[in-house]
């Protein structure tokens, strides 16, 4: 063959070239599908909340949210209020949901202020439920979910993502059979928070004890398992001190 | 003459059997341990290696005869990453749901060592009808071994089958559990999905006389 594919000018040119033509083209296409995909993220958000206080198409074992088309007017008309406590301030704010965990909380801590922490009161059939977003690490990468919890500050649904763990592993943690666990559990102790953690060989596999404020683990997802009662830990003490002026 | 001659036809069959990438080329083998713990798992990837590897094995077999030598590794991977890299976009963009399930897998894809074993045993030298044939047949034989992986583990481990308990319910104790059958908890880790391709690979050879090495 004539061309000579060895040569370094071929080299670098070649290596130039593929580098501008797949940045530009992956550019371009990020560019121009963002508004679409910042749109499914705001929806999944409104699903997730939903689905966390119990307002969802589940069959027995499955995980089905609302359908996208509804989800905006079961989400006004389910969502009475959204809250956003900073301090001992409370204010309402109807994009309280759209406050992104992650950066709210490196903001705050580079600006040395107090966090904003997003709270979205439901109501559903006369219970009102108080829905707690958390954020926090698995073993790969993020994991995130929202808590529900009544005016007795008894859990009654959560529901939980990642981005990355494992599959059949870890990334159970979105399953059924791992969030429904969490149903009647209580992560207060009288006054004392407790938290809720995620332990092997709790002896209550059946999970009958729901004041141990333990749940059972999944079997090989040890590192997401505690990564997930350590977000509990944390993100939720965070509104004890506003949620003991709810409980009735 | 069909649309496959009898050495097009070789090229799918061969890595279902006497060639397969897990068990003789050891190729793959990172994502065979890290993802059979489930059958569904297993199932996703092997069809999202069947796209990557078909699309990819063509696209690395055009630019054949215009890839620098020195920096092909770079190139291939490039050329797998950005391919995965779009389809994640477009379905985060038009089909929401779907790219969840996948988005985890997106990782693994890129960094598989069969695709890229492939690209360099294969695609490099060959047109690109055979080499899509060869990304098709290689991830078929792929696919194989991690369905047999996942359905073991999956069957043993947690005693269900894409999530439905065959075995009975192991904290209820009805079915085989009612017997004092327990769910191994060991093959749920990675260590026994070695062994259970350690396994295949016996039992293949076996078989197959003209596989065994002489020492």
């Amino acid at each position: 063959m004539a061309k000579n594919t060895d040569s370094n000018v071929y080299t670098i040119l070649f290596a130039t070239g593929m580098v501008v033509i797949v940045g530009a083209l992956l550019a371009f296409l990020a560019a121009s599908l963002k508004d679409k995909i910042t749109e499914n993220k705001r929806i999944e958000k409104q699903q997730n909340i939903l689905y966390a206080m119990g307002v969802n198409e589940n069959d027995e074992t499955s995980v089905e949210f609302v359908s996208k088309a509804i989800v905006g007017d079961e989400f006004s008309k389910y969502i009475t209020k959204q809250l956003v406590i900073t301090g001992t301030d409370v204010v309402e704010d109807e994009n309280a949901y759209l406050i992104d965990l992650k950066k709210e909380k490196a903001a705050s801590e580079a600006e040395n202020r107090e966090r904003k922490l997003p709270l979205f009161v439901g109501n559903k059939e006369g219970v009102e439920y108080y829905i707690i977003p958390v954020r926090g690490k698995g073993l790969w990468d993020a994991i995130w979910g929202y808590v529900a919890i009544d005016n007795q500050l008894v859990v009654q649904g959560v529901f939980f993502d990642h981005a990355g763990e494992t599959p059949g592993l870890g990334s159970n943690i979105k399953e059924r059979f791992f969030m429904d666990d969490f149903k009647g559990e209580h992560f207060l102790d009288g006054d004392l928070f407790k938290g809720i953690s995620v332990s092997k060989g709790n002896a209550d596999p059946k999970n009958l004890d729901k004041t141990d404020f333990e749940v059972d683990a999944i079997a090989g997802s040890t590192i997401t398992g505690n990564g997930l009662a350590a977000m509990l830990k944390k993100d939720l003490q965070m509104y004890v001190p506003y949620l003991k002026t709810i409980k009735q | 003459m069909g649309l496959l001659s009898k050495k097009d036809l070789k090229l799918i069959t061969d890595p279902l059997a006497d060639n397969n990438p897990i068990t003789i080329q050891v190729l793959g083998i990172c994502s065979a341990l890290a993802i059979t713990a489930e059958l569904k798992a297993s199932i996703v990837m092997s069809i999202a290696v069947l796209f990557v590897l078909g699309v990819g094995n063509v696209v690395i077999s055009l630019m054949r005869n215009v890839i620098p030598p020195k920096i092909r590794i770079i190139v291939q991977l490039i050329v797998v990453a950005t391919l995965v890299i779009i389809v994640d976009l477009v379905l985060k963009a038009f089909a929401y749901e779907l790219s969840k399930t996948l988005s985890v897998f997106v990782g693994l894809i890129i960094t598989n060592c069969i695709i890229m074993g492939r690209f360099e045993a294969f695609a490099l030298a060959n047109g690109p009808w055979k080499s899509f044939l060869d990304g098709i047949g290689n991830s078929l034989g792929y696919a194989a071994i991690l369905i047999i992986v996942g359905f073991f583990r999956e069957l043993l481990g947690s005693g269900t089958l894409l999530g439905i308990k065959v075995l009975g319910d192991p904290i209820e104790k009805t079915g085989v559990y009612a017997y004092g059958y327990e769910n191994n908890g060991f093959m749920l880790l990675a260590p026994m999905a070695l062994i259970t391709v350690g396994i295949i690979i016996w039992v293949q050879r076996s078989r197959n006389e003209a596989l065994i090495e002489d020492n």
